[in-house]
């Protein structure tokens, strides 16, 4: 169950935030207000005085004053600025003609109510993050207040959902403003977010969810930083001594200096022989950038020495990483890390075609024979390598294409959410498989916002922040809750 | 709920799960006369129409000799699908191909009657040309990163028109002898040796496909290029190398064609684009289902001229092909999607 009894309710003028980690049910509850989802029989929502079993349709929804702004925005890039702005009008709008002059004229009036200045006619792939949420907010609030100008009493609310994770500190300050600008003529606004800065600021009243349960609502000025923390990874802030795994005698394998990629840097740290180093943060830190820009697969500067060799990582293709002796697993399971309509065997061959090819070439009962037998070793369930990838469930597709590079024996393993939609039994598996890897000398990379498993494999993790590292746990300070604790205090801003 | 009877209940559990996981891996999908009929369908299809118009036409249907120089005239149709079938593994369309032979035919026409060139010579600078096309299609394809489809429709558009130019708008005939016997007039079982050609070439796109990594390496730049690159494949020399050995092969159905005909025209050849890409999709719902495939494409051509040539005898107009080669297109690749469950085609 991810939500048990849950209820909010929200003031008229009201910035309502609403507060929980991965998988405490936020994104559920939105889903069910916005009609994704169907909750139990019985929950409803009562909107200016008007009670309505839940789910609501979208139009019916809007109707009653109730919008949404979800974390994609729902802009079309390639369209203008006044194309987006007036997209629900033209596709449920009654007019023929486009007077487009107009449009723009009404555009920019928009606008300068709510102090922007965005060219109506710029194309919306060229604006910066910030312009984009700043427009499809301004879109949400207008198209509310175009569906409910007949009931004066009826000013809106508006849920934002995690609007800020990808923007710029100045950024936020004008989103901030936007919102401001929303609430003073009387509408509401639902603010989620896991930043609890953000939420202090901007927030007069918040809602916290853990594990699908209503933690508190509180008020916000009320309530100390810590005690949000608090309230969120659900314990008192007072440290227990964790277990994780020591090396006997560390021995550097790896170390990678300055670092920089779009979304990190820059940053260095090492790794040694036989450890599992954990990268986390929250969605948007840029812990999750740096697999990929250690392996060559993304734009990246910086440089990575492994076994004493250096390499300046504009330079290195993933095909030199592999050569180096680093193999990547990307989280994309059936995008990028194997192919769901070829066979299992194909796949697991792809990066050993050579070593399996004899004097007159491959052949499929070679290839899936080698296949099968990796599949035994990972316990992959059913072991036939004829079968297309995507015919195993995520857990088995997911040891496939573990053991697809568990095979070239890898100096330097990167893996980025190893475990993500995996069954429990899986999950075991795959860290079983990434343990011996470690075992074996290998150094591993693991990027996760899972903190359960990165406490239960890790021997140090790497906390994350606005592309920098802000703390190193190990040892007894490496728990689930210190981790979590970690990510949430790290959003205080300095300045 | 006491442990006993806890435990008993996990034991069953687990036993039921290991049953079903017992069931599932001695029973291989694709495998029973399901995947037999996916495999050979297109076979058993081939030999019914023979036996459905032979029913009518017996003595020309059931003759050797018809067959004999069907299977011969349609080698350069087969030369070409399979010319075709290289870019589609490796997700390019390639639209050229077409015309590409066109103009390999009127290339060692006009070098070899106007301009005085031995055979051999003329057909060295027509498998270039080709080479140069493939290059050109590469280039902007992978360079520009323009979609494949627009790019060769240009191309193939611009060099009919080189064609028109090199031809000055006429026929060139008089070919070199030397070709067309190598071509057309030696036999072998009665059969013109322009389809062991065909044949031969077959069996290497099927050995490259099926026995080599660099068929592999083809196959999952095809289905998923990301996956490829991030497993060390150099995507784009994959996707160059296939362009132009598509528009080599393609110069080399010309080449057959123009040894077929000993004379150049600068607009039949347009006319086989279609049936190369309706025996591509057909192909690729036989044999391998789901892939494009050599043995595949070989079948679908001749099942479709088998079609075309019993329909002749009926006394059917010439529009039949047409419709023959079009509904074949169509047909096979709604088959095909029922074969991958109607999901949205990349």
């Amino acid at each position: 169950m991810a939500l048990d009894d849950v209820s909010l309710d929200v003031a008229r003028g009201e910035v309502h935030g609403l507060l929980g980690s991965n998988g405490s049910g936020k994104s559920t509850l939105i889903k069910v207000l916005a009609g994704f989802h169907d909750p139990e029989p019985g929950a409803e929502i009562t909107l200016y005085g008007q009670r309505l079993p839940l789910p609501v349709a979208g139009a019916e929804a809007r109707a009653r004053g109730l919008a949404f702004v979800h974390q994609n925005l729902g802009l079309i890039p390639q369209l203008s600025v006044a194309e987006n702005l007036f997209m629900g009008r033209f596709a449920t709008g009654s007019g023929w003609a486009l007077n487009w002059r107009a449009l723009h004229r009404e555009a920019r009036e928009i606008f300068a109510r709510f102090g922007l200045t965005l060219d109506p006619r710029a194309e919306v792939a060229g604006l910066t993050a910030v312009e984009q949420a700043l427009l499809a907010i301004t879109r949400a609030y207008e198209d509310l207040a175009a569906a409910t100008k007949d009931h004066a009493d009826r000013p809106g609310v508006l849920v934002l959902d995690e609007p800020t994770p990808f923007l710029p500190r100045a950024g936020v300050e004008q989103l901030f403003d936007l919102i401001r600008r929303c609430t003073a003529t009387g509408a509401s606004v639902i603010f989620v977010s896991h930043d609890v800065d953000e939420v202090r600021e901007i927030t007069d009243r918040a809602t916290i969810l853990r594990d699908g349960h209503l933690i508190d609502t509180v008020v916000t000025r009320e309530t100390s930083h810590d005690g949000f923390v608090e309230r969120i990874i659900g314990r008192n802030l007072e440290t227990y001594g964790g277990h994780a795994k020591a090396l006997d005698a560390p021995e550097a394998l790896a170390r990678v200096t300055d670092l920089v990629t779009e979304a990190v840097g820059p940053v260095a740290f090492e790794l040694h022989k036989g450890e599992i180093l954990g990268l986390t943060g929250l969605i948007g830190s840029g812990f999750d950038a740096v697999p990929a820009a250690l392996y060559g697969a993304a734009p990246a500067s910086g440089r990575l020495t492994l076994d004493g060799r250096g390499q300046a990582l504009a330079m290195q293709t993933p095909a030199e990483a592999l050569a180096r002796g680093i193999a990547y697993l990307p989280a994309d399971r059936l995008g990028a890390a194997g192919v769901g309509s070829l066979s299992i065997g194909d796949n697991i061959a792809l990066p050993v075609l050579a070593k399996l090819s004899s004097a007159l070439g491959l052949t499929a009962s070679r290839i899936n024979a080698h296949a099968a037998r990796l599949g035994q070793a990972a316990g992959v369930r059913p072991n036939r390598p004829a079968l297309p990838l995507e015919a195993l469930s995520g857990g088995n597709a997911q040891k496939v294409v573990l053991a697809k590079w568990l095979q070239v024996s890898p100096r330097l393993l990167l893996l980025d959410e190893p475990t993500q939609g995996v069954d429990v039994g899986a999950r075991q598996a795959i860290w079983d498989a990434l343990d011996l890897a470690a075992e074996g000398g290998a150094g591993v990379l693991v990027a996760s916002t899972d903190y359960d498993q990165l406490a239960a494999i890790c021997h140090r993790v790497l906390i994350f922040a606005r592309g920098g590292i802000v703390a190193e746990l190990s040892g007894r300070d490496l728990t689930k809750d210190t981790i979590a604790e970690h990510c949430f205090r790290s959003m205080s801003r300095v300045g | 709920m006491d442990d006993t009877q806890y435990e008993a209940r996990i034991a069953a559990l687990e036993a039921k799960i290991a049953a079903l996981e017992g069931a599932a891996e001695a029973q291989p999908p694709g495998d029973g006369w399901k995947g037999w009929a996916e495999r050979y369908g297109l076979i058993v299809a081939w030999i019914a129409i023979i036996l459905i118009l032979g029913a009518f036409k017996p003595a020309q249907m059931f003759a050797w000799n018809s067959y004999a120089s069907m299977l011969g005239s349609n080698a350069m149709v087969v030369v070409l699908t399979l010319a075709l079938i290289i870019p589609l593994t490796t997700g390019d369309f390639d639209l050229s191909i077409a015309a590409t032979m066109g103009l390999s035919s009127m290339i060692i026409a006009v070098l070899n009657v106007q301009q005085g060139f031995d055979i051999v010579s003329a057909v060295i600078v027509a498998l270039a040309v080709g080479a140069v096309v493939g290059a050109v299609n590469a280039f902007f394809i992978l360079y520009f990163r323009v979609f494949s489809l627009i790019v060769t429709l240009g191309t193939g558009y611009f060099i009919s028109g080189l064609i028109l130019w090199v031809a000055d708008g006429g026929t060139v005939a008089g070919v070199s002898m030397g070709l067309i016997k190598a071509v057309i007039l030696t036999r072998v079982l009665g059969i013109p040796v322009g389809f062991y050609y065909a044949l031969i070439l077959t069996a290497a796109i099927w050995y490259l496909f099926q026995h080599t990594t660099l068929g592999r390496r083809m196959l999952f730049v095809g289905r998923g290029r990301e996956v490829a690159r991030l497993s060390g494949v150099n995507v784009t020399r994959v996707r160059a190398g296939a362009l132009v050995a598509s528009s080599v092969m393609a110069s080399f159905a010309g080449v057959l064609y123009t040894g077929m005909r000993g004379v150049a025209d600068p607009s039949s050849a347009l006319a086989f684009l279609l049936p190369a890409f309706a025996a591509a999709y057909l192909g690729s719902t036989a044999i391998y289902p789901g892939r494009f495939n050599a043995i595949g494409a070989f079948v679908a051509v001749y099942f479709l001229s088998t079609g075309i040539m019993g329909l002749n005898f009926l006394g059917v107009d010439s529009f039949v092909q047409n419709l023959f080669y079009g509904g074949g297109l169509v047909v096979a690749v709604a088959i095909s999607q029922l074969f991958r469950g109607r999901k949205e085609m990349g």
